[in-house]
């Protein structure tokens, strides 16, 4: 095996437990050289865990000077360490992309010496890649806490994406498993990245010719069950921040245990969470997409996602002074409301019954789950039915009816009782 | 009454210019490349006529806009019978003063044509996706597919723009031939027996870069490198690159 492929297997194995890797919401032109970026974004291939395979994502190194505890990273851990020269990193991203391997690069990296030392590295790969190689792929580049402004505010002339994980929700939890870092490193340069964006698109208002400053906008990662944090308290954490920096996404990522060095931390073998994660990912979109408030989804009284059913479900089935929502008459606001109905299929609903009332033939073949919603829609030929049923009734005839693949984890922990 | 057409879009068009004509609304659009319908059954024989397609094409950007004008196109390139029968019924209905009949989702036609529109959409895109190229010597970047529709004119602009400094070559083998881009074009090659000169020998050397082999390593070994076996997925690894498509995906194979 070759030294480079020695230093990829090590450096997207250590790279791979950020679970971003979207490439979309760019607009990059070709601008005589190669590549662009697609506004869409393009998933190139999903590896064997349904993952989406869209950016080389990569760490420059693995070496790190901190040592948290949740990280594979983490400077006390037993690892085989490597580091790519800029030279490898500029080769392998350009003879991937020209190959339609890959959409772009995801750039992360160790913090090694000092934080600026390491962004001035990430800078000059980015700038190289732009300048000399005339690449206007899609670049997601990681912040690093504690670099200077000047940096940070210049790398973002290169970028499409930045970011910076959050990854323990409160900042008490991530004084336990990282003394050394804090919240704050964190808030300060997305807050800069965002006022920086702001400032720009100010500017493109008046003058044309303004260059593009991370046009993809910022993200972070929230990691979910490391500690012992409710769904509440991490989507309250998801909100603030979407609305104080404007984050285009927060991704939740399952912890995977890596090590059982850390007693606080859940131990080797144990399963990530990916139902309550997927949970989460399902409230997120309802609160951005969806118009809910958090507090219909989740409160002091309600801290946690219900795991058996989705969490527009679980809202309807406490709200049934909602429903029926005639399909016919209702705003679009209502209907995208009810369980089984998706935004595309709630805009096919409202074009077709410009052309007259909808029956239930109808709605069987537009591409929503009938089977869920017909319990809260009335329609041109729905059943009349004396009094409403009770919400428990409903839940159990759709749980009867839903073949989940998560079913049988949700099993599996009820089995764990004992 | 089947209308048989040369299986082009132009013949598609002229079909459906001449069912207007002949206020044959019941006709139903057939390649003469596919043979099918029935034997006995009445049929006539569309000569492709570019002036009376230019004419239909120009009626429906005129009706509908540019957007859902071409979804027709699109639509007949999934080269599915069915399909096309259901374009001619909305165009039929389109140039008879119902312009918004695409958004009637609650009737069969609007919704067969507009799931088929899907497919294709997403097939194009799949194509932009699972595309791999392989460098030759001579710097042509060349792939071969196999696309379920027939997507190669849908992902042509896209590949130019993207990949506008290297030649390349994208060959669709089911349907035998391929789209080449020589870093000014793209046009359309089709594989000849005779390999005597002409423009198609150079496509036709295929001796490999020195340093393919080692790039295409790499990208399996960073194919294995970035999955997290804790969370093992096979079914949706499946459902989102189907397993038709391995043996053109470096990684897969």
């Amino acid at each position: 095996m070759e030294r480079i492929e020695e230093k990829l297997a090590i450096l997207a194995d250590a790279a791979k437990y950020d679970v971003s890797c979207s490439s979309s919401g760019s607009r990059r032109r070709n601008n005589g050289g190669i590549g662009d970026a697609s506004r869409s974004g393009i998933c190139h291939t999903y590896t064997e865990d349904g993952r989406c395979v869209s950016l080389l994502k990569i760490l420059l190194t693995n070496h790190c000077i901190y040592d948290c505890a949740f990280c594979v990273s983490r400077r006390s851990n037993d690892v085989r360490r490597a580091a790519f020269t800029v030279g490898e990193v500029i080769d392998l991203t350009m003879n991937f992309y020209r190959r339609n391997y890959i959409e772009g690069l995801f750039l992360s990296s160790g913090i090694f010496k000092s934080a600026d030392f390491t962004m001035e590295r990430l800078l000059l790969i980015v700038k190289k890649l732009r300048l000399e190689e005339r690449y206007h792929g899609y670049i997601h580049l990681k912040t690093i806490p504690g670099a200077s402004e000047e940096l940070i505010k210049e790398a973002g002339l290169y970028a499409d994406r930045m970011s910076i994980n959050l990854e323990l929700p409160t900042e008490a939890g991530l004084k336990m498993v990282a003394p050394e870092k804090d919240h704050e490193s964190v808030k300060k340069p997305l807050a800069l990245i965002q006022n920086q964006i702001s400032t720009y698109k100010a500017e493109k208002k008046i003058i044309k010719q303004v260059p593009s400053f991370v046009p993809a906008g910022q993200s972070t990662q929230l990691v979910v069950g490391a500690t012992p944090k409710t769904d509440f308290e991490i989507m309250q954490v998801a909100n603030t921040f979407y609305q104080d920096y404007k984050l285009k996404r927060v991704y939740y990522s399952g912890y995977i245990p890596i090590n059982d060095s850390h007693s606080l931390l859940p131990q080797i073998g144990s399963a990530p969470p990916l139902l309550r994660e997927n949970r989460l990912y399902q409230t997120d979109w309802l609160l951005r997409f969806y118009g809910f408030k958090l507090e219909e989804l989740l409160d002091p009284a309600h801290q946690q996602l219900d795991l058996t059913v989705d969490p527009k479900l679980s809202w309807a089935l406490r709200n049934p002074q909602f429903f029926p929502v005639d399909i016919n008459r209702a705003n679009l606001k209502e209907i995208i409301r009810v369980p089984g109905i998706g935004r595309q299929s709630a805009m096919k609903i409202i074009h077709a019954r410009k052309f007259g009332r909808l029956y239930a033939y109808q709605l069987q073949k537009m591409g929503l789950a009938f089977n869920r919603a017909k319990h809260f829609i009335s329609y041109a030929d729905a059943p009349f039915i004396l009094g409403a049923p009770s919400m428990e009734t409903i839940k159990q005839a759709i749980l009867s009816e839903s073949t989940s693949k998560y079913a049988s984890k949700v099993h599996t922990h009820q089995l764990t009782l004992f | 009454m089947d209308y048989i057409f040369d299986g082009s879009y132009s013949g598609y068009l002229t079909g459906l210019f001449e069912c207007f004509e002949r206020s044959e609304w019941d006709a139903t659009p057939r390649s003469a490349a596919i043979p099918q319908g029935s034997l006995f059954g009445s049929h006539r024989v569309i000569t492709t006529d570019l002036t009376k397609a230019k004419r239909v094409q120009t009626g429906l950007m005129k009706q509908l806009g540019a957007k859902d004008a071409e979804a027709f196109f699109h639509v007949f390139l999934s080269e599915n019978p069915s399909a096309w029968t259901s374009g001619y019924k909305l165009i039929q209905q389109v140039f008879k003063g119902r312009p918004n009949i695409l958004k009637n989702f609650g009737e069969h036609d609007v919704l067969y044509f507009v799931k088929t529109l899907k497919q294709v959409n997403r097939e194009r895109h799949r194509m932009k996706a699972f595309v791999r190229f392989s460098k030759c010597t001579n710097g042509l970047f060349f792939a071969t597919v196999e696309p379920d529709f027939n997507v190669l004119p849908l992902i042509a602009t896209f590949f130019k723009n993207r990949y506008a400094d290297q030649s390349w070559l994208i060959f669709d083998v089911k349907r035998r031939y391929g789209i080449l881009y020589d870093q000014t074009n793209v046009r359309e090659v089709h594989l000849t027996t005779t390999l005597a000169g002409g423009p198609s020998a150079e496509a036709t050397s295929f001796s490999l870069d020195e340093r393919d082999d080692l790039f295409k390593r790499l990208w399996k070994l960073y194919f294995q490198s970035t999955n997290i076996t804790a969370r093992r997925n096979l079914k949706l690894h499946v459902q989102h690159v189907p397993k038709r498509y391995w043996k053109y995906l470096v990684e897969k194979n």
